[in-house]
């Protein structure tokens, strides 16, 4: 049951990425360039998103899980260096390439050469982020 | 591409519905970075299976919707493999060190009024229009 729910959650996270228009990274550019040519659909895709996932956080008031557990409690409401300076980081690769780890993924049959890379990449950073993340914990703050 | 407001909207309402199948399925939030991350330094342990299976469906529907529906689906990426490098570089580790990206902070993050996501969120919005100003507008590398 697990696998099977696991396995439809990343089959609708797929088709949602595609429909939408997510994976086309002229998209995702277009929607940060202020400056130039705007596109609005990221706004609409995140929207509609959010949505259906406002009920579903509803909905585990008072309930368990499908397949048992219990759900993810609130995070603790820290805002640390990880956070800033790890959103930030995201941020210009997004910015740079229009792509992040979910329509990376998505776009992998159809994202030749240039998708490969990315992925590549993107893994090895993923590796090397626990001993980044620990250094910056240990960094002097900036006076 | 008037209509591409449309598609944005239903592929949106999608994604949220992957999210609430996760979330109230097997008690998962749904971040790509977290479920794909955890399988890279190995802190996935026994939801390793789970994962695999869910990113063997996150590359498998489009696989098959794009051959279908959407013949001409393309990224469109830029064809400067070092720029696409460094820009995985920097979502891998950006992602990893924030843990969580658009879908984990964003999607799962926000809708649950949770300030870690909204935070996170405006930060990598800020620096990604920023990143475009600087490196399409100024460097014109994109």
């Amino acid at each position: 049951m697990r696998l099977i729910l696991a396995g439809l959650a990343g089959s609708l996270f797929g088709t949602g990425l595609l429909i939408s228009g997510m994976t086309d990274t002229r998209k995702v550019i277009g929607w940060l360039d202020v400056f130039g040519n705007w596109d609005p659909t990221l706004a609409f895709v995140m929207g509609g998103a959010i949505l259906p996932m406002m009920i579903a956080w509803r909905l585990t008031k008072g309930r368990a899980p499908v397949v048992g557990g219990t759900f993810p409690a609130p995070s603790d409401p820290v805002l640390n260096r990880r956070l800033i300076v790890g959103s930030s980081l995201f941020g210009v690769g997004w910015g740079l390439a229009g792509l992040c780890p979910g329509p990376a993924i998505a776009s992998l049959s159809y994202g030749g050469i240039g998708g490969l890379v990315f992925l590549v990449a993107m893994l090895t950073g993923m590796w090397a982020a626990p001993s980044v993340a620990s250094r910056l914990d240990s960094a002097p703050t900036a006076a | 591409m008037e209509q591409s407001w449309i598609f944005g909207l239903i592929g949106g309402l999608i994604i949220g519905l992957a999210g609430a199948v996760y979330l109230l399925g097997n008690g998962r939030i749904m971040g790509a970075s977290g479920i794909i991350g955890g399988l890279v330094d190995g802190s996935a342990g026994n939801q390793a299976r789970e994962r695999m299976v869910f990113l063997a469906g996150l590359v498998i529907a489009p696989l098959i919707l794009s051959r279908l529906f959407f013949p001409g689906a393309s990224t469109n990426v830029t064809s400067n493999l070092v720029v696409i490098a460094a820009a995985g570089l920097l979502v891998g580790m950006g992602t990893r060190i924030a843990n969580g990206c658009t879908s984990g902070h964003g999607v799962c993050g926000i809708s649950r009024f949770s300030l870690r996501g909204i935070v996170a969120t405006v930060f990598y919005i800020l620096a990604g229009g920023l990143s475009v100003a600087l490196f399409r507008h100024v460097l014109g590398v994109i």
